[in-house]
């Protein structure tokens, strides 16, 4: 697999979009609306021309100031934030559009056989999105660009999604940037997340490392949660278990079964230096891995999580790197979604 | 009670205009009994309009979609300096006078005109005066119709390997396929009415350039009867045009309401 290398400038009306990114395995880049995120995606496909930098795929330049490749020769699959599925087109004819082969494994591989004569404006949220991956996918592609692949989707379908969406970017094997302004659903789909504010990106890390240490206060409002992985069970009074990867278990009231990913705030997390016997289900003792300070909160990452708790309460109980603490939540503090 | 007195004004209004409108159009038909309208159908004045009309018609409208589809999306999806002054110069036969229109075409491919041409007084000409009035209409709706797709196609199909020409036949052109069709029913229809250019340009000569608007003109002092089955073909006809306008306009509308269902409007 041939890594994206992509260092670009590109003005826009308020801001220039700067960054550098190399991509191999999954990006996902972070950033609130009209950051620049998508003018990204559209500069690697080729559809905004960078006013000056260096695109390329492996060794095949794509940009630089001597190399201009259009779009319909770079071999990119793209999908987009409305789908852009033609209206005109049955579902086969959109997937067949951009194909090199046959594209009757594909629509069998995303449950669209059934659908292939149908056209897209009858089709429910979920199945256009598997329809603009179908289309995607067709077209052989050495690089996939995702534009918020989950966001016009409701709660249900997304987490549906979600999950298929991390089965194709497992098994497809392709350097893939995905745009979303959702943490979670970054940080459920990359490998590495960069965040990104007015067009510059503010950090480029793993998702837990974003969590644990955040480069400012605004990556660390925007990474909001803990990403937990594991295996989710029925448990005692109605709860669900959550048998974690890295073990453990953790407790949550919301029901869901097979592979999930806690989700838990670091604000909803408290520290203590034994486990305390109150009402909280969720205790986790784990070594003090990294103290950061954003402002009058500091972040504080005990084993597989990251606690956020105030500067006057991290100074009381005086946390120091590489001590034993525990780390207490409440079930109804964690939100399970599946994997 | 003064919502009665409105009521009232309101109605007699829309009745009178109503009438007004329609009653040319019946008169036409009533004037003389329908069989002497359909044996004046094999009347060779009619016959001859008939096939002139039908031919330049054709030939026209052919001109214009070839020329004027590939100018309107060139307009539409192009941002440059003097684009609205292009766009301005393309309009302007709409509201040049035809006869205006007549003479100057005269005067660019006449003999002693600017390309110094034998076009005036033939079918060609008939063809040409045609395309100049009726082809802007058409023009006009085309980059309307091409500015109303969204972009965000043509990025996708870009991104799928279509090249310009590709994108352009089996994405621009299909979503776009609506409002093209009722710009070419208003220039059809226009086009087959068209009176004042051709005369000027080409003559009325039955059997050559004399089309059905010239022959009414022409049939009006020596057969009235003529004079009236002609309108009632082009009454027709003209009906027949301003249905497909219907149906293309209704197309449109369903193909546009169709693709966005699932589409929150959220940005970036």
């Amino acid at each position: 697999m041939d890594a994206l290398t992509a260092d670009l400038r590109l003005p826009l009306r308020a801001f220039d979009v700067e960054l550098t990114l190399a991509v191999e395995g999954t990006v996902a880049l972070v950033g609130p609306s009209g950051a620049g995120k998508s003018t990204v995606l559209r500069a690697i496909a080729g559809l905004v021309r960078p006013a000056a930098g260096r695109i390329a795929l492996g060794d095949q330049v794509w940009f630089d100031d001597r190399t201009w490749r259009r779009p319909e020769e770079r071999p990119v699959g793209m999908t987009f934030q409305h789908y852009a599925l033609f209206p005109h087109l049955t579902v086969r004819q959109n997937v067949t559009f951009g194909a090199r082969g046959d594209v009757a494994p594909l629509l069998e591989r995303f449950g669209l056989t059934r659908l292939a004569e149908a056209r897209p404006g009858s089709l429910s949220g979920g199945e256009q999105q598997r329809v603009a991956l179908a289309r995607a996918l067709a077209r052989e592609p050495r690089l996939l660009l995702l534009d918020e692949p989950l966001a016009a989707l409701d709660a249900h379908t997304r987490s549906t999604i979600r999950a298929e969406l991390r089965e194709v970017l497992r098994t497809s094997r392709l350097p893939a940037l995905v745009v979303t302004h959702d943490f979670e659903d970054a940080a459920s789909l990359a490998d590495l997340v960069g965040v990104i504010v007015d067009g510059q990106l503010r950090q480029l890390a793993s998702p837990a490392d974003l969590v644990a240490r955040p480069a400012d206060a605004f990556v660390g409002s925007l990474t909001g949660a803990n990403l937990l992985r594991g295996q989710a069970a029925p448990a005692h009074s109605g709860l669900t278990a959550l048998q974690l990867d890295s073990g453990g278990v953790v407790y949550s009231t919301d029901v869901l079964r097979g592979a999930a990913a806690a989700v838990v705030y670091p604000w909803d997390v408290t520290l203590a230096r034994t486990a305390p016997d109150d009402s909280a289900q969720n205790h986790v003792a784990g070594e003090v891995g990294s103290l950061s300070r954003i402002g009058n909160r500091v972040r504080v990452a005990v084993g597989p999580l990251t606690a956020e708790v105030t500067a006057e309460s991290a100074e009381r109980l005086a946390v120091r790197e590489g001590e034993q603490l525990v780390a207490t939540w409440k079930a109804t503090a964690t939100r399970l979604v599946a994997l | 009670m003064r919502r009665v007195a409105f009521f009232a004004v309101a109605l007699t209004a829309t009745l009178t205009t109503l009438g007004f409108l329609v009653l040319p159009v019946v008169a036409i038909f009533t004037h003389v009994s329908p069989i002497t309208l359909v044996r004046q159908l094999s009347n060779p004045v009619v016959d001859d309009a008939l096939v002139v009309s039908a031919k330049t018609t054709v030939l026209a409208q052919a001109l214009v979609l070839l020329l004027g589809t590939p100018t309107a999306y060139l307009l539409a999806t192009r941002r440059f300096r003097g684009r609205s002054l292009l766009v301005t110069a393309v309009e302007l036969p709409l509201v040049l006078p035809p006869a205006v229109a007549g003479i100057g075409l005269l005067v660019a491919f006449g003999r002693m005109g600017l390309l110094h041409t034998s076009i005036p007084f033939t079918q060609t000409a008939v063809t040409l005066a045609v395309a100049f009035v009726s082809g802007p209409l058409y023009v006009r709706a085309a980059i309307a119709a091409f500015e109303a797709v969204d972009p965000t196609f043509v990025d996708a199909a870009r991104t799928l390997g279509a090249g310009p020409a590709r994108t352009f036949f089996r994405v621009a052109v299909p979503l776009a396929g609506g409002g093209l069709a009722a710009g070419e029913a208003l220039a059809f229809a226009r086009g087959l009415g068209e009176f004042g250019a051709t005369i000027m340009f080409a003559g009325s000569l039955q059997h050559v350039t004399q089309t059905l608007p010239l022959a009414i003109y022409a049939a009006f002092d020596v057969d009235f009867d003529v004079t009236l089955a002609i309108g009632g073909v082009l009454v027709l006809l003209s009906a027949a045009v301003l249905i497909a306008l219907k149906l293309a306009t209704s197309w449109t509308l369903s193909l546009q309401t169709s693709g966005f269902r699932f589409a929150p409007s959220t940005s970036n």
